[in-house]
């Protein structure tokens, strides 16, 4: 029913010798009812993509497929999807109510459903008081609330958010987080939603799209990209602080970093420059004697939970998380670490993409 | 910085009433004028500033025409107070009509020249009836239109100035309101019509005020393509009623009376739509 499936989904601006090409194939199956974050940096064409899906940009390539129908030649409207935009984008002279119910009345649905379908969304979203209001009379929230009801009212198969939480402070962004993953699960309705914030979605998302340059890097669980980054960039992204990663040369159970040479609990996957990635969780300080890696301690940061020590091995920067209940280390000293093997994220300099 | 000083304040006070005298004090004396009779207003140099009684009798005479005191005949006003307004507003609401009509296509649709469409309706300004009034003449007159209404509105009615200006307007649309109203389904001119033109009401307003008072005050173009005296609008009245015979010959009371009576509906325009002006200038809806 409301499935989507993009099937290498191209989009270039521009032709011939000055053609950008923005999305550069991608192609995904997300299945009814799921919920799917798009995350990525700045310019990585995650927008347009999802654009691409509610028809406000035009397919240069590939196919779009929305509940078992190609969507590429059919209008926004036509394509039974609602939006809910970054800045909300609600008509400023219109009421709150007439707002939610302007698409239904285009389409012409009869008034008393209309009423009857505004004053549902109204009231999940507990905007009931709220209804002869003009936007600019409601507060950020609530007006981001108002664009959902907009988007809920149509009832349609899918819902795109674009960066729709990025205009909300701190804490109504994660009340307004939990409040759309409560709504998600109530109406399950297909959903993509775009951010360039990993918390939003490695919380929200059921799956997540990890998009760089118009490509996307991997396609997966948060847990799944979380622990078996697909390529150095998603490792690099995913994660705050980022997973570490010591350009070396792996020798049997030796890797080669700047001329220190670290010892593995294992063999490397293969011998030759390689990439090593930790996360700064899983550094391994304990106690043993054993020789491990030398971290060369410069700062400490305090962050309540835990601390980030900051150092270096060999010259290149390494970043450890240890939990602040342990005796921290003094800056300029050397931390001796020993992370376990299964721990250890192993990445092809040359195609960028992981080997184990 | 506010001050509050005894001298400056009475100083200013001095400043503002001196300029209401001058501002002012003409228009009084045209409405003084206008309640003497022609005979008073000639005989009695200078004229009494007190308000004399023969009001009724000037308005009627200005409005209705008829036999002066001079023995002379004068045009009715009326007729040419309904030529004024008519064009008027056939001149402020075709502007903004089309204004409103040509910025949407120029903001919205893709088009090829879109750009040179643009320049070109912007290089117009550089074009007012004055400087165009030769080949525009030879127009109206090749298609007939002398003496009528097309005549002396539609040279009028193509603006520059109005389209720039809701062309600018509309760029400062953010594009995802379009993009939600193609989301809920609205058409183009569905957006036009629920979207753009509540936004730009405010706009139309102000338009609606300086266009008005540019269609009435009209004076070098009625003067060529009106020949006819029962096409004159009340510009050309005033001036067609001193023309002619020397100061005796003149109905000053009626002259006077047709001048306040023209310089009515600009007035009870700005009047009325000041009270939309402030609203729009107030709550700002974006």
């Amino acid at each position: 029913m409301g499935s989507i499936s993009l099937r290498s989904v191209q989009k270039t601006y521009g032709h011939g010798a000055k053609a950008n090409p923005v999305i550069q194939g991608v192609s995904a199956e997300i299945a009814d009812g799921e919920f799917v974050v798009i995350v990525g940096p700045s310019g990585c064409g995650k927008s347009t993509l999802l654009r691409m899906v509610a028809g406000l940009e035009e397919i240069t390539g590939g196919e779009i497929d929305i509940g078992g129908r190609v969507v590429n030649k059919l209008e926004p409207a036509e394509r039974d999807i609602a939006m809910v935009f970054q800045n909300y984008a609600l008509y400023p002279h219109m009421s709150v109510f007439d707002n939610m119910a302007y698409g239904l009345k285009i389409a012409k649905v009869p008034k008393p459903e209309i009423e009857v379908r505004v004053q549902k969304a109204a009231k999940i979203l507990e905007l009931g008081t709220l209804l002869q209001r003009k936007p600019r009379e409601l507060s950020g929230g609530q007006r981001q609330r108002v664009a959902m009801g907009r988007a809920i009212v149509r009832e349609p198969q899918v819902f795109l958010f674009d960066e729709p939480l990025s205009n909300l402070d701190a804490k109504l962004r994660a009340q307004t987080r939990l409040e759309i993953r409560k709504l998600h699960a109530e109406l399950g309705v297909t959903s993509l939603f775009v951010t360039h914030d990993q918390v939003e979605a490695m919380t929200l998302a059921q799956r997540m799209i990890v998009m760089n340059a118009g490509r996307m890097e991997q396609f997966g669980a948060p847990e799944d990209v979380y622990a078996r980054p697909a390529t150095i960039f998603v490792a690099g992204f995913i994660g705050s602080p980022p997973m570490n990663l010591l350009a070396g040369r792996a020798e049997g159970a030796r890797f080669q970093v700047d001329g220190q040479s670290l010892p593995l609990a294992c063999a490397a996957p293969r011998s030759g420059e390689l990439i090593l990635g930790l996360r700064p969780e899983h550094g391994g300080v304990d106690a043993s004697e054993v020789p491990g890696w030398a971290l060369q301690v410069d700062t400490i940061e305090m962050l309540g939970a835990e601390r980030l020590v900051h150092g270096r091995i060999g010259e290149r920067p390494f970043t450890l998380r240890i939990d602040s209940t342990l005796a921290p280390p003094t800056a300029g000293s050397v931390m001796t670490l020993h992370p376990s093997p299964r721990h250890l994220h192993w990445f092809d300099p040359q195609t960028q993409a992981r080997i184990a | 910085m506010i001050e509050n000083r005894p001298v400056a304040r009475v100083l200013s006070h001095l400043v503002l009433v001196l300029g209401v005298i001058v501002v002012a004090f003409p228009i009084y004396l045209t409405f003084v004028a206008s309640t003497h009779t022609a005979q008073e207003i000639v005989q009695q140099a200078p004229m009494s500033l007190i308000p004399g009684d023969n009001l009724v009798q000037s308005y009627r005479l200005a409005l209705f025409g008829g036999q002066t005191e001079n023995g002379a005949r004068t045009p009715p006003v009326a007729p040419m107070l309904w030529i004024s307004l008519v064009s008027a507003l056939v001149v402020s609401i075709g502007k903004i009509a089309i204004s409103l009509l040509s910025a949407f296509a120029v903001v919205y649709f893709r088009f090829p020249l879109r750009n040179l469409v643009f320049w070109m309706i912007f290089v117009t300004l550089m074009l007012p009836v004055e400087v165009r009034i030769l080949p525009t003449y030879k127009v109206v007159s090749d298609l007939g239109m002398l003496n009528t209404y097309a005549g002396l509105t539609v040279p009028l009615i193509a603006s520059a100035t109005a389209t720039f200006l809701f062309r600018q307007f509309f760029l400062t649309i953010p594009d995802e309101l379009v993009e939600a109203a193609r989301i809920d389904g609205a058409g183009p001119m569905r957006f036009f019509k629920d979207v753009l033109l509540p936004l730009s009401r405010t706009s139309i307003a102000a338009l609606f005020v300086i266009q008005f008072i540019y269609g009435w005050n009209q004076y070098l173009w009625p003067l060529l393509v009106t020949t006819s005296e029962d096409m004159a609008p009340i510009v050309m009245g005033i001036k067609r009623m001193i023309s002619g015979g020397g100061d005796a010959a003149i109905d000053w009371n009626a002259v006077m009376a047709t001048a306040i009576l023209a310089m009515l509906p600009p007035a009870a325009v700005v009047v009325l739509m000041q009270k939309w002006f402030v609203k729009g200038l107030v709550d700002t809806e974006k």
